[in-house]
Formats: C-alpha cells, structure tokens, sequence
C-alpha cells in the first residue's frame, strides 16, 4: 500500500480566512485509516472549522483535503458528521430521525427502517424507535445522532464535541462504547474535543492545535495502554503521563 | 376563570353579555339591537332558504379559493425570503408595505384590472390573507437551528429537500400562526369585496338587510360569520397545539 491510501482522510496545506482573520494557517495532517484521531486545543483553535472543512460544510480557503486519496469540496457518502448540539428533527420520531440519511439517499421505506432498527439497537435504544427527541434524554439523543451517522455506512465519522453536552456519568459511557466502536467498526473516527483526558482516553492520535491563527503543534501517538481494558487506562503511567504532558503545553493558551 | 369557587366553562362570560343583549333588546333602546331570541329565531327562519344557502356557498368558495392561494403563493414565498438574502431585501419592503397598508382602498384598482367577477373577489381575499403568512413563514425560516441546516447538508440533501424536509418543518408552527391570522383577515377581505366589487355572497345579504332596517336579520347573519371563523379560526389554533411540543425545541 501507498502512504496516501495508509491515510483515510489527508489535509494538505489548509487555509482558512474569515474576512482579514486568519482561522487555520498552512495546516496539514493525516488521519489513519481505522483509527481515532481527535483534534484537541483551546477553544479558538479551529478545530471545529477544520472539521467542517473536511465534512465539506464550509470551504477552505485554499488547500486539498483528500478522502480515499481524491480530493473533496463537499459533503459525500463516504463522511457522517455527529453534531455537538445534536441536530435531530424534534418533528420526527427516532426511527425517522435515524434513517433521514438513507432517506435522503431515495432508499426505501422498509428497507430504509431495517437498517435505522439494526443501528438503533447497537446504540441501546430498542423500543424507542416511535419516541420523539423531546421525550429523550441528552445522551440518548445524542444516541440518535450517532445511529444516524453509523446507518450510511461512511468510513470517516466525523464528531464534532459529541459528548460535550451529556452529563458526566453518561459521557465516561460513551467513550467506553466509543473505544469498542473504533475496535468493531473498521471506520476512521475524527473526533473533535476540547477535553484533554478524553482525547487521551480514546485516541489512536492526538493533533493539539494552537490558537490563531491554528496550526498543529504537536502529534501524540498513545501506544503503551490501546489494547488494555477500557477500566484501567485511567490508571496507566503512560496516560497519567500524557494528560500532564499535554496540560503542560496548553496552559499557557488558557486565559 | 374561577367563580366563586367553582370552575367556570371556557367562554361562560358570552352568557352574560348575552343576557344583558336580550334586556337592551326587550325595552327597546334602540332599533339597531332587536332581542337576541329575535336574532336567533331569525337565524332558524333564514337559514333553510335558498337565497342564505347560496350566499354561504358564494362567499365560502370566493374565501376558500382566495386563502388557498394566499397559502399556495405565501408560504414558499415566505420560505424562499428566509432562506435567501437577495430575495429577502427585493421583496421584504413590499410585503411590509402591503401588511400596513389600507387594502380597502386597492379594491376600486382590482375592479379595474379584473373586472367585477369572482375573480376580483378571490384576489382581495387572498391580498388581505397572504402579507401575514409570507411574513411569519420568513420569521419562521430565519430562527431555524443551523445545525439542522448543515446537517441535511452533509448528509447530501439537495435544495429542494432541504427546503420540503427541514425548513418547512422546522418554521411549521410559525407558518401555522400566520395562516391563522390571515385566514381572519380573509373574512375581511371576502366581505369587503362582496361589499364592493360587486354585490354577492354575504355583501349582498348585509346589504340588503342593512338598507332596509332588517336588523334581527342582519345580525343572524353576522352571527353565522362569525360563528364560521370563529371554528376556522379554533381549528388552526388546534393544529398550531398539534405541533407545539416542538416548537420550543428547535
């Protein structure tokens, strides 16, 4: 295999401008196939811009992001995005909510649902199907989110701060099942969070942006506790190590 | 409301302003207040006759294809206008003007352009109905979540189901308040231009009734007005509850 197709996702020399503000600055970066990359930094840092970029919802201003080795300029199959704040449709029951990719993409009804059923039971939502967002909790409608972006099947998932508006005990659950997603899925995750412990806790990579304009300062590949089980990464050395290596370098971005 | 203790029926009060209309209207205070038991048994005497069945059929389809098309033009106009700044600054001083403006006084300029049929009336309805409905299906659109937006997005929806699946839905219970409110505008209008276009429907009636003195019958058909928008006018605010628990939650 070539070092291109090694890579999933590539970002090749990104620049973002809004008006005379420089968001993102000659910013390049590889993401391994089947593997978490989280972008971690400050907040300010672009990460959230980077991400839309390479979802194609806003283009850079100039660069390459390239998917699969091809270059992209908009939304395609072959990405799902899991958003921060959820973006179910609150006038639609679950099942609609999750299959509304594959509805988009004119598959039918029955075998549409199927799929949205077989996703929603892997995300532990059996017997919601017919309840409306409202009816459910924060971190089962981010549940929602994450059934709908598994159920096109695209091999990048992109999740901007998916679990930071889900309370704590549910968020440490989600990156239990996060950690068995990357491991079962065979997808490459890109993950966006602003929480240093997270990061370490699921990333096969970590990028830590710095703040305007972004660029990437460091690349962080945790290798010493992947394998271990997800109840005692918390007390390895190494991952005890990096979250004071990465506060080290932070803290002087924090105001 | 609460009376004395005990919980009184929605719109108890029409009881009372009821029976203080039938006292003014049994000592006879004035010739334009007959008694309201005389209203009704008016209401009973003409209702069955053919000249009140065709002016209910005359004005309800002069109403009806009016607000229809009010709806039919309104809400996508009000959707394209929040979705689309150029769109928006062409068309936002229009609507704004037609919204405040005295329609009234455009009726003699319809009755030149369209002639005094059917056609005139159906065109004022729809001016009266139509300003409020593109105005709130704009407010509508312009506090849609934007995620919703960029989620339709990058699951590589095209415009036009963005426009059918997310902003239609997501600006639905403003939509649905500003048809309500244009649908009672509409009774104006319909009523205006059977008054002045040409007298049909209910105009006519009122017409007659109110140039011969004919009171109690002019009130009955007052009443069937507004006994008739008033249920129009309940059911869309039940189809605005219908959506509502969603409404806060976009």
């Amino acid at each position: 295999m070539t070092k291109s197709t090694d890579n999933a996702v590539t970002v090749r020399n990104v620049y973002k401008n809004y008006g005379s503000t420089e968001a993102l600055r000659d910013l390049s970066l590889d993401f391994p196939r089947g593997q978490l990359t989280s972008l971690l930094g400050p907040s300010g840092c672009g990460k959230t811009t980077l991400l839309k970029i390479i979802a194609g919802l806003l283009p850079a201003t100039s660069g390459e992001i390239l998917v699969n080795g091809e270059v992209v300029k908009a939304p395609g199959p072959d990405r799902a995005f899991v958003f921060q704040d959820f973006a179910l449709m609150p006038w639609a029951s679950v099942i609609r909510n999750v299959a509304f990719g594959l509805e988009l993409r004119g598959v039918a009804k029955s075998e549409r649902e199927g799929i949205a059923q077989k996703y929603i039971n892997e995300v532990g939502l059996t017997g919601f199907e017919h309840s409306f967002p409202h009816e459910l909790s924060g971190g089962m409608r981010q549940r929602v989110g994450l059934a709908r972006a598994l159920s096109v099947d695209a091999q990048v998932l992109l999740m901007d701060e998916p679990f930071s508006a889900v309370d704590e005990q549910t968020r440490r659950k989600f990156q239990e099942d996060l950690l068995g997603l990357v491991k079962n899925e065979n997808k490459t995750f890109i993950f966006v969070t602003h929480s240093i412990e997270e990061a370490v806790y699921v990333s096969d990579q970590i990028a830590i942006l710095l703040p305007r304009p972004s660029r990437v300062m460091e690349i962080i590949r945790p290798s010493g506790f992947r394998h271990k089980d997800v109840d005692s990464i918390r007390r390895e050395p190494e991952y005890l190590d990096i979250v004071d290596r990465i506060w080290a370098s932070l803290r002087s971005y924090v105001e | 409301m609460t009376l004395f203790g005990y919980k009184l029926p929605n719109m108890s009060s029409l009881i009372l302003w009821g029976i203080l209309w039938e006292i003014v209207g049994q000592i006879e205070l004035t010739f334009f207040l007959p008694p309201l038991s005389d209203i009704f048994a008016t209401l009973i005497e003409i209702g069955g006759t053919t000249p009140f069945i065709n002016a209910l059929k005359e004005t309800a389809l002069a109403f009806s294809i009016g607000t229809l098309s009010a709806i039919c033009i309104g809400i996508p106009v009000g959707i394209l206008m929040g979705k689309n700044q150029l769109i928006d600054e062409l068309l936002l001083p229009w609507v704004n003007l037609f919204l405040s403006a005295p329609l009234t006084a455009l009726v003699p300029v319809l009755m030149v352009l369209f002639g005094f049929g059917l056609k005139s009336i159906v065109i004022t309805t729809a001016l009266f109905a139509i300003w409020i409905i593109v105005l709130n299906s704009r407010a509508g659109v312009r506090q849609i979540n934007q995620s919703l937006v960029e989620m339709s997005k990058s699951f590589g929806a095209s415009q036009l189901d963005a426009l059918t699946k997310i902003y239609f839905w997501a600006a639905l219970p403003e939509i649905l308040s500003g048809v309500r409110i244009g649908f009672i505008r509409a009774v104006k209008g319909v009523i205006i231009g059977q008054l002045l276009i040409s007298i049909v429907g209910f105009g006519s009636l009122f017409e007659l009734y109110a140039s011969n003195f004919l009171m109690s019958h002019f009130w009955a058909v007052l009443i069937v007005l507004f006994a008739l928008s008033f249920i129009i006018a309940e059911f869309l605010a039940y189809l605005e509850r219908r959506v509502d628990y969603y409404a806060s939650r976009r």
